[in-house]
Order: structure tokens, then sequence, then C-alpha cells
């Protein structure tokens, strides 16, 4: 290990690897495998390596000699990156899988392109597919540690881990805080991982949105659902937006993005329903003008955004930290 | 049929003989011959059989009719690889199904009397069930131009249908409706509305929500039989309600009978055995169409099999590979193989008390026969020596690799079960008998 008197950040690193705990499963597929013991462990681990990566110095050799394999089914730059930089600043030898340029596009199917980056004895794969369940599916078929990094409109629990620690680092607690998650919830795979995991983390959660975008039955979910952001976002803490996808405004669930803009983009005079001092939060990319305007994502006394990002790689050197504590021993 | 030697005599005695046509259920006993049952004993014994007859001792088993399928897909032709149909009348005489219809929705199309002929003609050189043959409703199921009905009737297919597809147009669904009465031909139609259901992959509400499925409501079923419903009142045709799954859409299947139109319906038994939950870890093996539903409706679906609402139980065989099914949940193919678990997973109801025996057996028997104009489905002099031997108490673990079916894709995969058939009897031939 790298501990060193002359590093707090290792140091402190190091004190709580030696305090917790490896990963409560064999894989990261849902934000509800944490109770909240287990998530606030992951959150003090992201912590101090938020301490870390504020450093010139940054590298760990926790993760030396392991493989991790991202493979992205899906297009997205902050999560991969931010998964790549974790494994290497872990010491872990990081390769991108691009299954649009692979075999994927030839007709392979998820299972039999798992079983051929199995044979390559991968200790970490991380995931992103379109398909709800796919990083389960995966999961069924290698002997590595599987990361949900998104599946389809079911979860994203690394998201909702970076989301769940910038809350912390901004609040000093999470519980007893109203979180109101607002837009297109239907298809928001942020949006189910943060309601379960505010929810272990003792917050109540407001989902707001179009009657259109919000899944059916959502209130049995333990949160309340608002159709109008005036009462949605009321006295909140956090007003979380999702992001609204662009097929999905013209007419099909909303008329126009700028009447969607009207009635659920959040601007100053929606967000002045909050409480006092609430943080704005958004998982990104973020269509400016449709569901946030600039002048509030922008604004850093409200805006948590930005931290969103950074927490990004802090929270994912956690889960991969402690899912490596599972490894040890094994070869 | 068959053109195997004539068969010996076959006398089945000490059963629990179950006829739904005279109502029977208690002991009794069966003589075969030619073909055709000769003799039937209720509550009495036969006299001095001659030597020329084999005996059958039954050990108190259930005798029924032979179970008769309504809906069984196969990959012949086109898809042999899923299932022929030799290999789908050995998992249906696995199954104690004696007759199945099998679905137009092949490659090519079972739209042309010439393809209803080919399939007889195959079929005849099988021994171990009766294939039936469901012709299309529309040419190349497309739903736009009435297929030939009439020659296919003549060339010998049972009811015609459009399977799996809806007849989205109105105009089309009212024309195959009053053509098809000229012939008094049975149309079987899937009630979907296909806006609702288009890209979903579950039933909607709080569980595929959850999930993060795309998700189909129910209401895509009530809403076009309503519609159906209003075509046959306009028209006076004959319609099968091909796979009801929903409580709603029972309201409107009970309107329809109370006014006294020629209306019946079916249910798979996979709707009546699992609900929504049962895909649960994205479990593809439990994907169906139409999707499983909640247990509400699986509840009003039992109640309406029990009061008679629903008429016929199917099997709704379904055979799809693996390679189709290990996939990610929105990208695998629904179905699921069912003839050889049709009858241990209906009895389920009985041991559950939910449902008396006989009404069971009626569903799967009597019912679809009279639906067809068959004369089998019956115990009683003269008719088809088509018969099932069955323990309904001798445990049951399905285990799908086991399966005669070509494809395994069984959602019953190690479910405990109760009842193992035993013998099978196709044309007074013994065509399945259990091992050991």
């Amino acid at each position: 290990m790298t501990a060193s008197a002359h590093d707090p950040a290792r140091a402190a690193i190091d004190a709580i690897r030696a305090r917790v705990f490896a990963f409560p499963k064999r894989h990261f597929l849902s934000a509800g495998d944490l109770n909240a013991p287990q998530a606030t462990d992951l959150l003090d681990l992201a912590e101090a390596f938020v301490a870390l990566n504020r450093q010139t110095s940054k590298t760990l050799d926790i993760l030396k000699g392991r493989t991790l394999m991202n493979l992205f089914f899906e297009n997205s730059t902050r999560t991969q990156s931010s998964f790549e930089l974790a494994g290497k600043r872990l010491g872990a030898d990081v390769v991108n899988m691009n299954p649009k340029t692979s075999s994927v596009a030839k007709g392979e199917t998820l299972i039999d392109t798992a079983v051929t980056l199995n044979a390559m004895r991968p200790d970490l794969l991380v995931i992103r597919h379109a398909s709800s369940g796919a990083a389960s599916l995966l999961s069924q078929k290698v002997s590595g540690h599987v990361v949900n990094a998104g599946d389809g409109q079911h979860e994203h629990p690394t998201q909702a881990l970076l989301d769940a620690l910038s809350i912390r680092r901004a609040f000093g607690r999470v519980s007893g805080l109203t979180v109101a998650i607002c837009g297109d919830v239907l298809h928001s795979r942020v949006a189910r991982s943060n309601v379960a995991l505010l929810h272990t983390l003792g917050a109540s959660v407001r989902l707001v949105g179009p009657p259109t975008l919000m899944p059916a039955q959502a209130e049995r979910w333990g949160v309340t659902v608002h159709h109008d952001m005036k009462s949605g976002l009321a006295g909140a803490d956090v007003v979380m937006m999702l992001r609204l996808q662009l097929e999905r405004m013209q007419g099909a669930f909303v008329p126009s993005t700028r009447e969607y803009f009207r009635f659920y983009g959040l601007d100053r005079e929606k967000l002045s329903r909050a409480a006092p001092g609430a943080k704005v939060m958004h998982p990104g990319p973020m269509n400016r003008g449709v569901e946030i305007d600039s002048d509030v994502a922008d604004d850093p006394a409200v805006s948590l955004i930005q931290d969103q990002v950074e927490m990004g790689v802090a929270a994912r050197m956690a889960v991969l930290t402690s899912l490596a504590a599972r490894l040890e021993g094994k070869q | 049929m068959s053109k195997s030697p004539a068969s010996q005599p076959l006398a089945f005695v000490n059963a629990r003989l179950v006829d739904p046509e005279s109502g029977y259920d208690g002991p009794g006993g069966v003589i075969v011959s030619e073909g055709v049952i000769a003799d039937v004993a209720k509550g009495r014994e036969f006299g001095k059989l001659s030597k020329a007859v084999r005996v059958v001792d039954c050990g108190g088993a259930l005798l029924a009719p032979g179970l008769i399928d309504l809906r069984v897909r196969t990959g012949e032709p086109g898809a042999e690889t899923k299932e022929t149909l030799a290999s789908a009348a050995k998992a249906a005489a696995a199954g104690g199904v004696t007759s199945f219809v099998v679905q137009p929705d092949t490659a090519p199309a079972i739209d042309d009397p010439s393809v209803v002929d080919f399939i007889l003609r195959r079929a005849r050189d099988i021994d171990s069930a009766r294939i039936l043959v469901a012709g299309a409703a529309t040419r190349g199921l497309k739903g736009e131009q009435m297929a030939e009905i009439g020659l296919m009737r003549e060339a010998g297919c049972v009811y015609v249908t459009d399977a799996g597809k809806p007849i989205v147009d109105s105009k089309v669904m009212q024309r195959v409706l009053t053509y098809a009465k000229g012939f008094d031909a049975l149309l079987a139609h899937r009630p979907m509305d296909p806006w609702l259901a288009k890209g979903g992959a579950a039933t909607g509400g709080e569980f595929a929500g959850r999930m993060g499925l795309p998700s189909i409501s129910p209401m895509a079923e009530r809403i076009m039989l309503e519609r159906d419903v209003a075509l046959l009142e306009a028209t006076g045709g004959k319609l099968l309600v091909d796979q009801i799954t929903s409580a709603q859409a029972l309201e409107t299947l009970d309107r329809a009978k109370k006014k006294g139109l020629r209306i019946s319906a079916s249910v798979s038994i996979n709707h009546l055995s699992f609900n929504e939950l049962d895909i649960g870890d994205y479990r593809t093996f439990a994907k169906l169409n139409p999707p499983l539903r909640g247990e509400d409706d699986r509840q009003a679906l039992i109640e309406a099999l029990a009061n008679g609402l629903i008429d016929v139980v199917v099997s709704s065989h379904s055979p799809a590979p693996a390679e189709d099914k290990r996939l990610p949940f929105d990208e695998a193919a629904p179905g699921a193989v069912g003839l050889e678990t049709l009858l241990p997973a209906l009895l389920s109801l009985y041991h559950d008390e939910r449902i008396a025996l006989i009404d069971l057996i009626r569903a799967v028997t009597l019912a679809p026969a009279e639906l067809l104009g068959l004369r089998g489905g019956r115990i009683a002099p003269g008719a088809p020596a088509d018969l099932v031997l069955c323990d309904i108490d001798a445990p049951l673990i399905v285990d799908a690799a086991r399966l005669l079916s070509k494809s395994k894709n069984s959602p019953f995969d190690g479910r405990r079960l109760q009842g193992q058939v035993l013998m099978t009897v196709v044309d007074g031939r013994v065509v399945h008998r259990a091992e050991g």
C-alpha cells in the first residue's frame, strides 16, 4: 500500500480502508444494493479520494495489476472518462472497448461479447447499455466484477452515489433533506437510482414532471408526485433536474421545447420557491433553455453541477476500491 | 392420419374416468378398437374380455379425452431449427395433447390452400398427434387483403386467424367477419391496439416502471376487443378471442356473451400460471406476447375460467431457441413452449381447489372440439380413440433441458407441479408412455 505519513490524503484513504469493508455484493448493479451504513462508508471513502484528486500526485496502487474494462454500448463522454480516470488513478490497466467498431456491430450478441471479453480476464467490467437489465445479464456470464454504468431506463447507481456525495458536501448531511427530482422521470435511470439511494440515506424525495413523463404508480415508490413545479419545489433543499432526450421533446411526450421550458424548465422564478440556500443539480449533459436556464446552471452560488462531475471520479474510485477488496486473495 | 398397422384393442380398467360431455367424473373404463372408442363403462366393470384385448390397469389414474390445443406455433415451414411438426407432435404426445392446431405465422405464411395442403400432407406421416391447421385471415397476415378462406376451408383448415397480428384496419376486419360467416368459419383474433402496444415489452404499471421497461397498457387489449365486439354485433360472424389476458377485457367479453353474440375466448396457460413479477430480474423466458399481467388480472382470468366466461385454455406453444432468448429483455423474442407442461400446469388449479377437475378438462377437450366441430374431446362410443392417462397427484419438477420440444424456452423450468402423463393414445395407438 501507499500509506505515507507525509501525505494526509493517502493516510486518510488508508485509514478508511482499514476500517471498512469489501463491497457488499459481487457486482454493483443497483443503488438498492446498498444499505445505509454501506452507502455511508462508500461516501466516506469517496470523500477521502476527493482530497487526493486535488493534489498533484493522484496515483495509487490499489488496483495495480488489475484490469478495468470499459464497455460502453451507448456513447458517454463524462461517465466513460470518469471511470477511466478512476481506474488509472487507482493503478489499474484500463481498456476502453468500443462496441460500435467491434464485433457487436457485426451481430455478436451481448452474451457472446461478454464471454469473449471474460476470456481476457478483466477484473472489473464497467458496462453501459441501452437496454434495461443488460448489466444484470452480463453479470451472470462473467467472472469479474460488473459495475452498472447505466442500463436503459433502469439504473445508474454510481451517478446516485456521486449525487449523494455532492449533496453531503454541500449540506453536511443527506438525511432529513427534501430533494425534488424534476423532468423526464419516466425514461430516467438517474431518477430511479437516486430515489433508491436518497431513501436509504434518509432524504425525502419528490418527483416533479408532466404526467406523460411520470412512471405509472410512481407514488408507490415512496415519493410524492407533483405535476406543478411550484408545489414540487416549495421548500425543497435540492432541485435535481433531469435531461429531456431530444427525441422526446417534439410532440410525443410534450408538445414543444418552449412549452416544456415554460412549465418545467428551471429558472430563477421557479427556483425562488425552493428553500433558502437550495442547490441545483443536473447529471448532464444539459439542454440549456429546455430543462434549465443558463443563468441558474452557471451560478456557483446555487449550482452543484460542476461539483457533480468532480465527485464522479471520487465516487467511482470508492466503488472500484471496495469491489477490489473482494478481489484480494484472488489471483 | 397414420398408416401404422391396425392396433390391438385396448381395455383401460380401474380408472378415474372424466368425460366433460356427459359430465361424468368417477370410476370406470374404456375399450378402444379400430381407432375409436368401442365401449365405455361408468361405475361398472366390463364383462369378460376377449383374449385379443390388451388390458391396461389404470390404478385409479385419471383417464380423460386427449387434449386439443388450439394454439401451437411450429417452425415449419421456414424455421425448422426451432420446431418441426414432428418434434411438436412428440412434445404433444408427452404432454397428453392428442390434437393441436398449428398457426399460420410461418415463412411462407399459411395463407393459401396449397400451404394448408402441404402441412396436412406432412402431418399424415406423423403418428404421435393429430395436426390441424389454422389458415391466415388475410394474405401474408398483413391485414390488408382477405385470404382464400373458402378454399383453405376446403383444403382442411379448421379456423382462420392472423395469429399474433391484429387486423388493424376495421374495414378489413368487418369484411373478414362478414365473408367468413358465409362459410360458418371461425375467426380467431388477437385483440391488441397496435399504437398503444407499440414498443412495449411488459405490462404497464408499477413493476415495469421500476424495472425501466417500455410498457404496454392492458387497455390495448380492451380497446381492440370493444371494436371487435361492435363489428361482430354488426356482422353476426363467429369470433374466438385469441388469448384474453386482462380483467377489463373480460368485462367486454361478458357483455358480448350476454348479448348472445357468437363469441368465445381462450386463455393461455401462462397467463393462468404467472404474473408480471415472474419477469423478475429481466427473466426473458417469461417474456410473452401478450405480456404477463398483474396478479389481479391473473385472479380474474382464473375466476372467468371457473365460471365459464373463458371457454378454452391453450398452451400458446411458441418455440424460441436460447439465442433468441438470451438477450437484453427488450431485444429478446417473446413466447414460451407449453405442449408438455399444459396439463400439469392446468392441474395446479385443481390442486389449489380453484376449479373442478372436470371443468378444467372441458376447457382443453370438449370446448375446443365443439368450437371446431370435431368429434374428439369426449369419451363416448364412436368418438375417436384419443385419450390421456395421467397420475394427477404425481409430483414433477419441470426440467426444460429434458423437454422434447426442439426449443427449451419454458417459463416453468424448475417449477414444482403435480401431474404425470402416464400414457397418451391417439387413434387407438399408444403414442407415449411414461418411463419407468
